[in-house]
């Protein structure tokens, strides 16, 4: 081979400083004054221009409501709206888009299956197994299921590693059976960066005969999934977190679970007839969409779809890897600084959540912000989970394709100035005079 | 948008380091509590109002960011020699003039905690029978 050769990168090398020439945002220089260095991604992503565009296009060009005209605006709307949902489904692998419902997003798509298959499939005495790195959104609704039908609520405890105890999962299983109508888990921590092994998981519910849902708003951004190898009963996502809108979410469901479930919203659109005496529910997926959607929005998560689906899910999840490799190896040398979840960065995705001992969150998280670094500040929707780690909150850094080496590095020194800015110095206050 | 740089000004973090009245009062006829349960901020508050009716003596505890804590420092100091009534007057605003660099909404939350509670404090005396530290009212302190 040509010495010459071996240096040159490989076509498929990923460049997330030619990637950041998509996002606006990123070209403008943060309050401080100092380029933006955006690792707030595990709150919200920013939008690249291709999502801009395609949302900017539709209002521009042919937006009207869907599955309603007969005009050419209407239809033209319709097949776009409905594109996205096939863009949606081959990205899950679905075996079919009716199986791919739109819905305002990860929260939303939840309180769906609490409030439709919850009430219809869950009683007294029931179980729904959590874990304790569950977001709110994946712990309230199963609250309120149980103020509504006495149903019990049972957290799976985690290890030191930041990882769900296996063993004492398995003793769950053991002791409540099949009281256990649904196992609901993230695929990914947004706190520790925990990746489960959901595959495992499922199979495990299955055994019992319960149902599962996956919780894949840190999931879907980052990695690839497939449905019908991880045969989950739901598994949920938001498209503000993957590049796409606010307000779009996807609830994807088994074909045969869908069509069990009554509907949850009543209105337009969801009906096949509607009589003074009662209506008559539309097939899938009309049947879980009641009134004018989110078309825009929808338009716009198949453009992001379609953006990270060109650079490759496989190839995003190996740099942020590389990115969370570099900060937990620099980290290290910063005495003082706790980092939560898993030590060994091959068992997380791009998430650095840690503690700084005696500086709360929120002044790390303000020092940063001074340094045109913005990451989170706090118990990230987590409280479970924060209380088990004896924190009342910790700061998070979370990055995504358009992070990069250096970014990390400033982040490093910012830990660092942090700890020496509040660190106590023997300073008195003075007299009031 | 205030520089942040500026929040944290000397007097700020000496009043965090080195607290007014940081600990219990033991003659203590008023106390209350509360926290922000955003940021998981938490101040408690105990008075000692004389027989003349006046804040003879402030005390606060608790745990959080260098904002709440360093404010809550220099209410403790501010209050003393106040009488109740004086002390309702004092408003928010002046509260966030006496803490001095300006803050976002979202910190001038950390700011008024202490505020807050020793507010709602004058409202809370302790039952003179009882010396063990319970607190009157209702508080926001508790885990929800």
């Amino acid at each position: 081979m040509d010495p010459s050769t071996i240096t040159t990168p490989p076509a498929t090398s990923f460049d997330p400083q030619s990637l950041r020439a998509d996002f606006p945002i990123l070209l403008q220089k943060a309050a401080s004054g100092e380029p933006l260095a955006y690792l707030d991604n595990a709150a919200s992503t920013q939008r690249p221009r291709q999502v801009i565009d395609a949302i900017s296009d539709c209002y521009q060009r042919y937006y009207a409501n869907v599955h309603r005209g007969i005009h050419t605006l209407s239809e033209s709307s319709t097949d776009r709206y409905e594109q996205a949902r096939r863009s949606v489904s081959v990205f899950l692998n679905a075996a079919s888009s009716d199986e791919v419902l739109f819905a305002a997003g990860t929260t939303a798509a939840i309180n769906t299956v609490a409030r439709t298959w919850g009430d219809q499939n869950v009683g007294r005495g029931d179980v729904i197994l959590l874990t304790m790195m569950e977001h709110h959104a994946n712990i309230v609704p199963w609250h309120q299921l149980a103020e509504r039908v006495g149903c019990e609520v049972v957290f799976a405890p985690l290890n030191d590693n930041g990882q769900v105890d296996q063993q004492q999962l398995d003793a769950l299983w053991q002791q409540h059976g099949s009281r256990i109508k649904l196992f609901a888990f993230t695929a990914v921590s947004n706190v520790l960066g925990t990746i489960n092994p959901v595959q495992q998981w499922v199979r495990q519910a299955q055994q019992h005969g319960a149902r599962t849902l996956v919780d894949a708003a840190q999931t879907a951004p980052h990695m690839a999934i497939d449905v019908q190898a991880w045969q989950p009963d739901f598994l949920v996502f938001s498209g503000h977190k993957l590049c796409g809108p606010t307000g779009i979410g996807v609830l994807y469901g088994r074909r045969e679970l869908l069509e069990s479930m009554p509907p949850f919203l009543g209105g337009g659109a969801m009906i096949q007839s509607v009589t003074t005496e009662g209506f008559a529910p539309a097939e899938l997926p009309d049947k879980f969409e009641a009134g004018t959607p989110p078309i825009t929005e929808a338009i716009g998560l198949g453009a992001a779809i379609d953006y990270l689906t060109d650079i490759g899910l496989e190839r995003i999840h190996r740099h942020e890897v590389n990115l969370t490799q570099h900060a937990h190896a620099l980290l290290a040398d910063v005495p003082g600084v706790r980092l939560i979840g898993p030590q060994d960065p091959a068992d997380k995705s791009g998430i650095v959540s840690f503690a700084i001992e005696g500086v709360h969150a929120h002044d790390i998280a303000q020092w940063m912000d001074t340094r045109g670094i913005a990451v989170r500040a706090g118990h990230h929707c987590a409280m479970p989970l924060h209380k088990s780690l004896g924190l009342s909150s910790s700061t998070r850094a979370s990055f995504y394709l358009y992070n990069t080496m250096d970014e990390v590095e400033r982040f490093v020194e910012a830990v660092r100035e942090v700890r020496a800015k509040f660190a106590p110095q023997g300073r008195r206050r003075r007299r009031r005079s | 948008m205030p520089s942040e740089q500026d929040i944290y000004e000397e007097h700020v973090l000496d009043h965090y380091e080195d607290p007014y009245h940081r600990g219990q009062c033991d003659t203590a006829t008023h106390a209350e509590e509360g926290n922000n349960p955003l940021c998981g901020d938490e101040i408690r508050v105990e008075l000692r109002l004389d027989g003349e009716g006046k804040i003879k003596e402030a005390w606060f505890d608790g745990k959080g960011c260098v904002i709440s804590q360093a404010s809550a420092s220099m209410l403790m100091e501010r209050i003393e020699g106040m009488t109740p009534e004086e002390l309702k007057e004092f408003s928010a605003t002046e509260m966030l003039e006496l803490f001095g660099p300006q803050l976002t909404p979202n910190r001038q939350k950390c700011c008024l905690l202490s505020w807050r509670v020793v507010q709602r404090a004058l409202h809370s005396p302790l039952d003179e029978d009882d010396d063990s530290a319970t607190f009157g009212g209702p508080s926001l302190g508790e885990e929800s």
